[in-house]
C-alpha cells in the first residue's frame, strides 16, 4: 500500500468546504469530480451487462438462508 | 490482557444454477468446490492434494460464551457429511446449509486477511469456470458475493477475532455493539428495499447494509433465527483457558478492500480496547437493535441515536469518538498486538472515510461499497428516468455482487486496489507466514499423502503403522514460518518432523 503523508482532521475542521485529502492516491478526487463522460461511459457498460430480462432474473433469485 | 488481534473471515456465497427445472443448491455448491479441488489436483498444479477431510472432532459450536447451555436455543448443525476441505493456503472450504462457503486461514492483522478474502474470491471465479466447463451446454453456476436474496432469505460473512479469556462477556458485548452498529457507515455492502417484516414495503427504498433487518435480538446463541448483534458461540478452536474467539455474525460481505480492511482493522483495534478496559463504560448505545436498522435505513447520515447516558449522537459521531479513543489507545499502548504498521494504515483510513462521510459521500465511491452502489443506481434512474421500486434497480443492485468478472457491476466501478493481484493470486495455495495456518499449509503442501484430515487447532498425521498421530496446534501464534520454517524445510518425512517435534 502507498504511503502518503496526510494532514489530519479536527473535529472544527470537517465542517469546511476543503476536500480533506485522503489516503492513497487512487481515492483522490473521485465522485462529484469525476467526469460526466465517465460516469455516461460506466452507464453504457452496465446497460450493456445488465440482465436483460431483470424482472426474471430479480424473481429467480432465490437463496435458501445460511449461517 | 490483550492478545494479539489474530483474525479471519468466513463468507457464505450466494449460488445459482442456471438451466435447470428444479436447482438444488446443496448439490450445485458440492459439484462446485469439487470441481475447484479436481482443478488444483492436475498434474504440474503444485504439490497441493487438496482432497483432505476436515476433522470435526473438536467443534462444538453449541458451546455459550455466557457460560450456560443451550437450552431453547437453536443449535447450529454440523453437518459432517458434506464436502469439507482443507487447502493448501490453511483455509476451509465446504459447503455449508445450502451456500458454499470459505473460511480463510488465520491472519495476523487486516491486510492479510484482505489478501486472503480475494484469494477467496479468485478460488470461487475458478470454481465457477472448472464447475460450467463440466456441466451439460445451457446450464451454469453463478456465485454471488452478497448476504441477501431481496426476499427475506439472508446468509453470512463471519468475523473471528482472538481475544483473551479473562475480558469479561459483557463489557465485549457492550462495546463491540457500540462498534458493530455505526461501522456500518463503511461495512455497509448497500441493498435496494428493505427486508423486515414490519416495514410497509417502499418506505426504505434504499439502505446503507444487506445484514441489519434480520437482527431482532441484542446478544444470543443463534446465527440463522432471531439473528444477535453479538453472538455466543463459544469454541475458542484454541486453548480454551487463555483464548477465546469472538464470532462476529452481524456484518456484510464487501467487494470494495477498503471496505474489508476497515470492518476488520478497526474491529481489532476496538476489541483490543475492550481487552484494556480503555474504553469509558458509560459510552454506548440505549437501543442497539433498533439503533442498528435506524443507521442501516438512513442514507443521509443524520439520524441521532440514543446513548446509555441519556445523551444522543449520530453514527458518525459514534465513531469519531471510537476513532480519538484508539488514537490515543495507540499512543499509549502501541500497535504490537493489533497488526503493527497495519494498524497505523487502519487508523488513517478510519479518519479519512469519516471525513468523506461527512463532508463529500461520493469521494468514497470505490471505497465503500453501499456508496458506490448508490452511485450506479443513481446513474441508472437518472439516465432512463426510474422510478424507486423499478426492478431494474433490483436487478442491478443483484448484479453488483456477481463475481463472473464479464458481468460483475462492481468490477466497473474502478474501485480501489489495496492487494496486487499477483499477491492474491500466491493466496490461494500459499498460507500466511505469521500464524499457525502457517504450519497447516505447509504440512499439506509438503506431506499430502500423509495427512488423514486437519482442523483449525490440530493436524492428524498417518505414519502407515497402527496408530494415527495427532499434532495438536492450541496456540494459534506458533506454527509460525519464524518458529517452524526451518524445520519444514528440514524434514524429508512425517516420521522426520514428529521425531523433531516431540523431541
Amino acid at each position: 500500500m502507498a504511503e502518503q503523508e496526510q494532514r489530519r482532521p479536527t473535529r472544527g475542521e470537517k465542517e469546511s468546504a476543503e476536500p480533506v485529502d485522503v489516503g492513497p492516491a487512487q481515492s483522490v478526487s473521485r465522485g462529484s469530480e469525476r467526469l460526466k463522460g465517465e460516469l455516461d461511459d460506466l452507464l453504457d457498460e452496465i446497460d450493456e451487462v445488465l440482465e436483460s430480462n431483470a424482472e426474471e432474473f430479480v424473481k429467480s433469485y432465490i437463496q435458501k438462508g445460511g449461517e | 490482557m490483550p492478545v494479539p488481534k489474530l483474525l479471519g473471515l468466513e463468507t457464505e456465497y450466494g449460488i445459482v444454477h442456471r438451466g435447470v427445472e428444479d436447482p438444488n443448491p446443496v448439490s450445485a455448491s458440492s459439484l462446485l468446490i469439487n470441481a475447484y479441488l479436481s482443478n488444483r489436483h492436475t498434474p504440474g498444479m503444485g504439490p497441493s492434494s487438496p482432497r483432505i477431510g476436515w476433522d470435526f472432532v473438536d467443534e462444538s459450536p453449541q458451546n455459550d460464551a455466557r457460560g450456560f447451555g443451550h437450552l431453547g436455543s437453536m443449535v447450529p448443525e454440523v453437518e459432517t457429511h458434506l464436502v469439507n476441505a482443507v487447502l493448501t493456503n490453511g483455509a476451509r472450504y465446504y459447503v455449508d446449509h445450502a451456500h458454499p462457503e470459505l473460511s480463510t486461514p488465520e491472519c495476523a492483522d487486516a491486510l492479510a486477511a484482505v489478501c486472503h478474502d480475494r484469494a477467496a474470491e479468485l478460488i470461487l471465479i475458478e470454481s465457477m469456470t472448472a464447475a460450467n466447463a463440466v456441466l451439460p451446454d445451457g446450464e451454469e453456476l453463478v456465485i454471488y458475493k452478497n448476504n441477501s436474496d431481496g426476499k427475506g432469505n439472508s446468509y453470512g460473512c463471519h468475523e473471528n477475532y482472538l481475544m483473551d479469556r479473562k475480558t469479561p462477556f459483557a463489557k465485549i458485548v457492550q462495546h463491540a455493539t457500540t462498534h458493530f452498529v455505526t461501522r456500518q457507515l463503511f461495512t455497509g455492502s448497500g441493498k435496494v428495499g428493505c427486508e423486515a417484516p414490519w416495514v410497509p414495503e417502499g418506505s426504505v427504498p434504499f439502505q446503507i447494509t444487506q445484514r441489519a433487518d434480520f437482527f431482532e435480538e441484542e446478544v444470543g446463541l443463534e446465527t440463522t433465527l432471531k439473528r444477535p448483534i453479538i453472538n455466543t458461540r463459544d469454541e475458542p478452536h484454541a486453548d480454551p483457558l487463555l483464548y477465546r474467539r469472538l464470532h462476529v455474525i452481524v456484518g456484510d460481505a464487501n467487494l470494495c478492500e477498503v471496505a474489508t480492511f476497515l470492518k476488520l482493522g478497526t474491529t481489532a483495534i476496538v476489541l483490543a480496547m475492550v481487552e484494556e478496559e480503555f474504553l469509558d463504560p458509560a459510552f454506548g448505545i440505549a437501543d442497539p437493535v433498533r439503533a442498528l436498522q435506524q443507521v442501516s435505513w438512513d442514507t443521509c447520515l443524520k439520524q441521532q441515536l440514543a446513548l446509555v447516558d441519556g445523551r444522543t449522537a449520530s453514527a458518525v459521531d459514534v465513531q469519531w469518538e471510537l476513532l480519538e479513543q484508539a488514537e490515543k489507545y495507540i499512543l499509549q499502548r502501541g500497535t504490537g498486538l493489533i497488526g503493527g504498521p497495519v494498524a497505523e494504515l487502519v487508523i488513517r483510513r478510519w479518519e479519512a472515510v469519516l471525513a468523506s462521510l461527512e463532508s463529500r459521500p461520493t469521494d468514497l465511491v470505490g471505497v465503500v461499497d453501499w456508496i458506490s452502489k448508490k452511485y450506479l443506481l443513481d446513474g441508472l434512474m437518472e439516465r432512463h428516468g426510474l422510478e424507486p421500486g423499478d426492478v431494474r434497480l433490483a436487478a442491478l443492485d443483484l448484479q453488483y455482487h456477481d463475481l463472473r468478472p464479464d458481468r460483475s457491476l462492481f468490477r466497473r466501478v474502478g474501485a480501489e486496489v489495496l492487494i496486487a493481484e499477483e499477491e492474491a493470486i500466491t493466496a490461494m495455495e500459499q498460507p500466511p507466514i505469521d500464524t499457525r495456518a502457517y504450519f497447516r499449509g505447509r504440512c499439506l503442501q509438503k506431506w499430502p499423502e500423509s495427512i488423514v484430515a486437519a482442523n483449525w487447532d490440530s493436524m492428524v498425521f498417518d505414519l502407515g503403522g497402527e496408530t494415527l498421530r495427532r499434532v495438536p496446534m492450541m496456540e494459534p501464534t506458533r506454527g509460525t514460518d519464524e518458529h517452524v520454517g526451518t524445520l519444514l524445510d528440514e524434514c524429508e518425512t512425517v516420521a522426520d518432523l514428529l521425531h523433531r517435534l516431540s523431541s
